[in-house]
Parts: structure tokens; sequence; C-alpha cells
């Protein structure tokens, strides 16, 4: 990423650290990442979106082994690539880590943890943001109740 | 005058580990002489993924996950560490954002080899007492890196510990905190080098143990204890020898350094050594527990607190986020291919 990477990078700063989404005052649907307008209720919704923090639980749907990747992640592979169902209704393509890839399946519940995403060589900018691990790695039972009532 | 201490509290400590004997037969040498003359027997390894950043804001999400305060009260936030990702842009910075505490607040990074985040504790404290902060964050957090072959290779690893430091619902009462520092050069790294050099032998006795002493007897001196007085001791742990001599030097059993000491299994994480430490200690402390804690950063200086547990630290929700017990105990191990791979032993421009 040149320049304007960094700054494409810096607007969506709240939805890659903190997974901020929006939600529909109109018909309550969530979205990831916030969308201007609800596609459902279109100019019902205008005015009525609000800014959401996803709670970065969620379980995943479907996923897939990567073995050949961009010069960029070459280093990582093979590692997993899921699409998550949040918690709260959005779906998120999303690296899965601290998983071994003979551990990973459909319906495991996972939750969000901050890493580096990427980085421009050895002198440019550090994209960091959300990747997913397993619940049950790294959380007390207290926690992975709370993971798994949901 | 109200008291002032730790709020909450959060550790995390990467996945991988590699074994010194599996770093040993890289190079050709007895890995189980090494491990029993450091007293280590394997080291965590960060991810790829993970750095300094990362770490601090997995540990400092746990400390918000243990309490109820709100982020945008947090005033300040210091983050001690001699590995920051970026020599010029503040890992605080990327901290601030990621817990939600931005944008009214103080921010510097902080770096004294392995004592920086003590030294950020020491700041948020008198931020709160001077009642210009309601809470300060305090991270201690490295991915220390040695260079191959390098004696160090054995003890460097990764990991970080923060604190919320304030005035409300306080779980342990900072007492008294009281420094020691003096120009010794018995480790360093210069500008734009990526491994450290040390002064071999002379990183003893001149430097860790004459700093961890004299710190250590001015504050008990201070506030007029002795080691039995204490439940918990916490020193800063190079390697597994160093804490164990420390406390019996200076009068401590090895049942109250037990608790903090875990070099042997995730080896030396720098500037978070005794912040993992002492949130090892305060993943089991029960009210009226009083806490001695000694760090040690080169170059040379140490930091020393006498804490005192209070009955708030059954309201700190501890199971919300991992215990020091549980990251040490979830590990992967990896070889030195692997190992290297992720620590980028083997970069070129
Ligand atoms: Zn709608």
């Amino acid at each position: 990423m040149g320049c304007g990477g960094v700054a494409r990078f810096w607007r969506e700063i709240p939805q890659r650290y903190n997974l901020i989404g929006n939600i529909c005052g109109s018909c309550n649907k969530t979205f990831f990442p916030p969308k201007e307008a609800c596609p459902y209720c279109r100019r019902k919704s205008m005015g009525k979106m609000q800014d959401i923090k996803f709670s970065g639980k969620g379980e995943i749907i479907t996923y897939t082994i990567i073995h050949s990747a961009s010069e960029n992640f070459q280093k990582q592979v093979p590692y997993i690539m899921a699409i998550i169902k949040l918690n709260e209704g959005p779906k998120i393509t999303a690296q899965i880590v601290d998983c071994d890839i003979e551990n990973i399946k459909i319906g495991m519940k996972v939750d969000s943890t901050f890493r580096k995403i990427q980085e421009d060589g050895y002198t440019g900018a550090i994209y960091y943001g959300y990747k997913f691990r397993p619940c049950n790695v790294l959380v007390t039972n207290n926690e992975k109740e709370k993971c798994e009532t949901k | 005058m109200s008291d002032i201490g730790i709020v909450s509290y959060g550790a995390y400590i990467p996945r991988y580990r590699i074994k010194a004997e599996e770093i040993a037969s890289v190079w050709g040498k007895d890995g189980e002489s090494i491990s029993k003359g450091l007293g280590i027997y394997e080291k965590s390894v960060p991810s790829i993924d993970q750095d300094t950043a990362t770490i601090s804001v997995e540990a400092a999400r746990g400390a918000l996950n243990r309490c109820s305060i709100h982020p945008k009260d947090i005033g300040a936030i210091y983050v001690g560490s001699e590995s920051h990702p970026y020599a010029v842009k503040p890992t605080g910075t990327i901290v601030g954002e990621a817990i939600g505490a931005t944008p009214e607040l103080m921010v510097a990074d902080y770096e004294f080899a392995c004592k920086a985040g003590t030294a950020a504790m020491q700041t948020c404290f008198a931020f709160v007492k001077s009642n210009m902060i309601k809470y300060g964050l305090a991270i201690g957090a490295d991915t220390s890196q040695a260079a191959p072959g390098d004696a160090l290779e054995f003890s460097a690893s990764a990991g970080g510990g923060a604190f919320i430091i304030g005035k409300d619902n306080v779980i342990a009462i900072i007492n008294k905190t009281c420094s020691y520092t003096t120009d010794t050069p018995d480790f360093w790294r210069r500008a734009e080098r990526k491994y450290p050099a040390h002064g071999g032998r002379f990183t003893g006795g001149p430097a860790y143990f004459k700093h961890i002493t004299n710190c250590s007897f001015n504050l008990m001196k201070k506030v007029n204890t002795k080691p039995e007085d204490y439940d918990y001791a916490i020193f800063h742990q190079p390697n597994g020898k160093f804490p164990v001599s420390i406390a019996r030097k200076l009068g401590f059993s090895y049942d109250q350094i037990k608790q903090s000491l875990m070099v042997p299994y995730i080896g030396n994480t720098y500037s978070g050594a005794t912040m993992i430490g002492l949130s090892s200690v305060l993943d089991i402390a029960k009210s009226g527990d009083r806490i001695f804690l000694t760090s040690y950063g080169s170059g040379a200086g140490s930091d020393s607190f006498d804490m005192t547990i209070t009955d708030d630290i059954i309201k700190l929700h501890r199971g919300n986020a991992p215990l020091v017990e549980q990251m040490v105990n979830d590990k992967k191990y990896i070889d030195y291919g692997t190992y290297a791979k992720l620590t980028d032993l083997l970069y070129w421009e």
C-alpha cells in the first residue's frame, strides 16, 4: 500500500480495531462494514443509521485453508480464512489464528483478537486489525459461558 | 486522602513456545545443561502477526473486561517496551484507539530496558494522585529479539501486562513506590540496530543485584517493613536463577516468589516480566495480602512497590480475562526453522 493505502486504512480504523458497524433504526438490521443506508429500508433508514460496536463473538459458517498466498502473506501459509457470523447478525470474513488446521470446524465459536494484518515492507506503515480465534483457547469458564449462551 | 492503586489488570502471553533444547541442538550445545544453568526450559515466541502493540492491546482489553470502567475515563496511557514496533510513532496511540480511550488523553511511550512498565505505573500513580486524570493505563510489553546463537536466545521472549491505576474500586493499594538509578552499561542496543549487546558477566553483580538490593531495602526502610511481612514478592526475572537468588539475599523465601516465577516456562518477557509476575499474583490474591515488587531495567535502574490487596478484589471479575497460568499452559511448540521465520531471523531487504 502506498500513501493512498495509508489514508484508506486510517479511515477504516474504527471498523478494523473495534468492529464498529451500524444498525438500521427502522428495521434493526445490523451491518458490517457499516452502510450509508439500509438496503432493505432505503429512504426510510435515512438519518436512522446508528453506529454499533460488535462484541467480536460469533460462529464459523464456512472456511478455507490458504496454501498459496500473495507475497505479504507467504510466511503464514497454510492459514485459515473463514466467514464468521457475529452474534449480532452480520457476516464477516477474517483469518482464524491460534487454531491448528486439523481442529478447525464449521460451527466453532470464535472471538476477535487484535493482530497485525499487513505491513508495507520493513519501512512502511503497519496495519492492525481484527482476526478471530477459537473461543475456548484463551478464556476462562466464565467467559466461555458468555460465548456459548448467545 | 483516598487510596490510590491498581483498579484492574490484564496480561498476555503468545501461544508459541520453543524449547531450550531445540535452540541448543541448532548451535551444537547441550540443551539440558543450559536449561539447568539458566533455569529456563522453554520460552514464548510471538506469532508473525504479533508485536508489542498487539500484546499491549490484548492485555489492556483483558484489564477492561475485568472491571466496569469506561475507556473514555482513562486519561493517560504509557506503554513501556524496548521493542516498540515503530521507532517514531507511539505504541500508545494504537492501544488508545483499540480500547476506545481516544482522543482526550495523554499518551507517550517509555523505554527503560525491562523496567519501562513499572516506570509507567509510577507515572500513572502520580497523575492520579495529583488529580490530573481519573484513571491511567500502564503497560509493559515486549517481543524481545536476540541475535541467532547468542546466549540471550534462550531467554528473550514475548508477553506483557497492563494495569489500570486509579482511586475508585482499588484492588491493590500502592502504599509506596521508589526507584534506584545509575549509569551502568550492562546491556544496551544502539539506535537502528536489530539485536542488543551485553556486558557478559557484568550483567549480574553491579547491575541486577546491586540495583534490586538497594531499591528493595530503601523501600522497606521507608515503609518500615521486613521481608516476612509480605505474602508475595515479585522480582524481575531475566532467567530462572537471578530472582531466586535475589529473593534469598534479601530475606524472602521461595514460597513468597513462586507464584510470580514465570520465567522457566515463558522465558524473559523483558518489560512484561514483572507485569506478568504481578498479574499472576493478582490472579489468586486475597484481601489483606501484602505484595512486594522490584523491577530491574538494564542501563540501569529498579522500581520498588509496596502494595496491599483490598476487599474490593472480590468484586473484580477475574474470570473475564485469561489467568496467567492458563496462558502459560496454552501452548504450541515450534521448531527452530519456524522460530526463525516467525521472528524474522532470515530477513533481507
Ligand atoms: Zn432497515
